[in-house]
């Protein structure tokens, strides 16, 4: 477990729009050992998918590196960029525009297995392909080897797109939002057989969500790395993060996770931002992006220094000042004192 | 060592069976479409007329004064033109270049439109600026000018040479079409799918952007046809290819010419190879129609 199998260094991406450059990602860095769960959290707009389409090899890093296995995926040979190519996969948020809506399931997902020439003969890679079914809980198989897309419900449709990514035997799958737009009621079997494609054969996974209970249910043995607006606010492990949480936004997160039992429900910490409405991209807070809308601002210092990654001990890391010298003096980073006249403010708007 | 895996407890060797079972491309139309497959029955009989009836239609093409605006007899079911010549013979034996040149018009237009438009797509830079140029420029060009332009210098009178100018001057509306289909198909998720799991451009282009408009491509195809019947028809009508041979094209012409229109005696010189080409065009628009539902997974349901 010494050498991480990927390894995100400093990325930054940005965009030019018309508006005027946005920077989607600033500086994210993070390792992800063989086997890991990391989690990557968000709201739309935290550059959760650029990330995730960078590691997938989908996009060039303005600044930074993507090493696998140590190499940076963008310096790599034809050879070696293959190789990488065929070991990490990405798996869509959209179950609809995934698969190709002209082909059957079992067209699907022989492609790449005849092309790699990973089975011989048709018979073979039907063979293959009852079995990634069967993987991926789509049993009996017969009964969507033929099938269209169309055919079958949005979990379904999926459980086919993570049986295709695993025709190559990828080591790692990314899995952008690959839960969000599946029925609640599906959501937990789909994450069951996400684990268990990380338990039994150890696939590595970056999963992107912007739901902290799908984090708790599929990420508890792993990581978390909480974004916003491009930057990485907090890094931890899931149970600490999740439970103990330092940095506000990650609080707000946090509280706003569905309890099934209403007296922890209402016992539970509640954290009222000063403003719901996420930063404008093109015109970005001065000093720490989150200070519009975070508690316990201080005036001075988180609207004109932008605070950097602090490691605090346990593994945790926070992006936050207020937090970070509260726990260099002595506190626990959460009884902090909420900057009360903006609070008064904004209490009296509601 | 495949028969040992095919033992019935095994859950994935019916799934084997399903998938080699599956319907024939043609069974579904029939059964799908009846419009479709009576158009299919219509280009089917018009085929064989024109290709395979003209062994079995014997006679001879000859001006033959006694016979003029004659009548229909069980010999010869149409009469006879105003020089004296069978029509039925005319209308069996004149569909061949027509209908060959206009495949072959087409084909070309086809293939120059998908193949030129998919690419500028997909490689894009200069490679699409220069495609995008020279289809504006091939697009200002009117065919028929340009034919009755090259008429003056050039004897057009080979079918073949006729379809690669039909051809030549029929591609660029497709070519734009295609680029911008291929363009939006491209950015599809289960494109990028296909990138990661590194399939390669080839199978990429023909195996996940192409089929998607396989029945876009289809319909312009016959629509190409009907444009290269129509163009070829103009020009014999305008006299500006050389009227050698039977031809349906050349049948109107000279039925025009020797004023059809004002003698009841010779309509049937006229309207037998209107007919005929309106058959032609029914039955490829009918087989296209249908072709687009063959195509479309969505109506491909047991």
């Amino acid at each position: 477990m010494n050498e991480p199998l990927m390894s995100l260094q400093n990325l930054t991406r940005t965009f030019d729009t018309r508006g005027g450059r946005i920077v989607a990602v600033d500086n994210v860095s993070f390792d992800l050992h063989k086997g890991d769960i990391l989690c990557l959290v968000g709201e739309s707009g935290s550059g959760k998918t650029t990330v995730a389409r960078m590691a997938g090899g989908m996009l060039k890093p303005s600044l930074g590196k993507v090493l696998f296995e140590g190499r940076d995926i963008n310096a790599m040979g034809k050879d070696d960029f293959k190789s990488y190519r065929q070991a990490v996969q990405i798996i869509h948020q959209d179950p609809y525009a995934s698969l190709n809506p002209v082909q059957t399931i079992g067209e699907i997902i022989r492609a790449p297995l005849l092309h790699h020439k990973l089975v011989k003969g048709r018979r073979e890679a039907t063979q293959r392909v009852a079995e990634l079914l069967e993987l991926v809980d789509l049993s009996p198989a017969e009964n969507y080897i033929g099938k269209y897309p169309h055919q079958l419900s949005g979990g379904q449709r999926q459980r086919v797109s993570i049986a295709r990514a695993m025709t190559l035997n990828p080591r790692m799958i990314i899995a952008d939002e690959a839960v969000s737009m599946v029925d609640v009621s599906t959501r937990v079997s789909l994450l069951n057989t996400m684990l268990k494609l990380s338990n039994e054969l150890g696939v590595t996974f970056m999963f992107i969500t912007h739901d902290l209970s799908v984090v708790k249910y599929f990420g508890w043995e792993g990581r978390v790395g909480v974004m916003y607006v491009g930057k990485l606010v907090e890094r931890g492990r899931t149970p600490n993060l999740i439970g103990r949480s330092l940095h506000p936004y990650t609080r707000a997160l946090a509280a706003a996770i569905p309890e099934a039992d209403p007296d922890l429900t209402r016992s539970k910490e509640k954290l009222q931002l000063r403003s719901l409405d996420i930063p404008n991209l093109n015109a970005l807070p001065s000093g720490c992006v989150f200070h519009p809308r975070c508690p316990y601002w201080v005036e001075g210092l988180c609207d004109v220094k932008s605070p950097p990654l602090v490691d605090v001990g346990n593994g945790r890391e926070v992006a936050c000042h207020v937090v970070v010298r509260n726990i260099q003096e002595g506190g626990n980073g959460r009884d902090l004192a909420p900057t009360s006249e903006e609070l008064r403010t904004s209490s009296a708007a509601d | 060592m495949a028969e040992a895996t095919l033992n019935t407890s095994d859950p994935t060797a019916a799934a084997v069976e399903v998938e080699m079972r599956k319907k024939s491309f043609w069974r579904v139309f029939v059964e799908r479409n009846k419009a479709g497959a009576f158009g299919i029955f219509l280009l089917t009989v018009i085929l064989l007329l024109t290709f395979i009836g003209p062994f079995f239609v014997h006679g001879e093409n000859r001006t033959n004064v006694s016979l003029i605006y004659g009548g229909p007899s069980w010999a010869h079911p149409l009469g006879f033109d105003h020089s004296g010549r069978d029509i039925w013979y005319q209308i069996v034996h004149g569909g061949r270049s027509v209908i060959l040149v206009a495949f072959l018009a087409a084909l070309m237009a086809t293939a120059i439109g998908v193949i030129l438009g998919s690419l500028a797509a997909m490689i894009g830079g200069k490679f699409d600026v220069a495609m995008l140029t020279i289809s504006d420029v091939v697009l200002t060009v009117p065919t028929i000018i340009l034919l009755a332009v090259l008429a003056a210098f050039v004897r057009l009178n080979s079918p073949v040479q006729l379809a690669l100018i039909l051809g030549a001057t029929g591609w660029p509306v497709l070519l734009l079409a295609i680029r911008s289909q291929v363009l939006s198909l491209k950015e599809r998720e289960y494109v990028e799918a296909a990138r990661m799991l590194d399939l390669g451009m080839p199978r990429i282009l023909f195996r996940e952007v192409l089929p998607n408009m396989a029945s876009y491509i289809l319909i312009n195809f016959v629509f190409n046809m009907r444009g290269a019947v129509y163009g070829q028809v103009a020009l014999y009508f305008l006299g500006l290819v050389s009227l050698s041979g039977v031809n349906w094209g050349i049948m109107i012409q000279e039925a025009f010419r020797r004023g059809a229109v004002f003698l009841p005696a010779s309509m049937m010189g006229l309207v037998a190879p209107i007919f005929m080409i309106v058959m032609l065009m029914w039955s490829l628009i009918l087989v296209a129609r249908s072709l687009e539902d063959v195509f479309n997974p969505r109506l491909r349901e047991p």
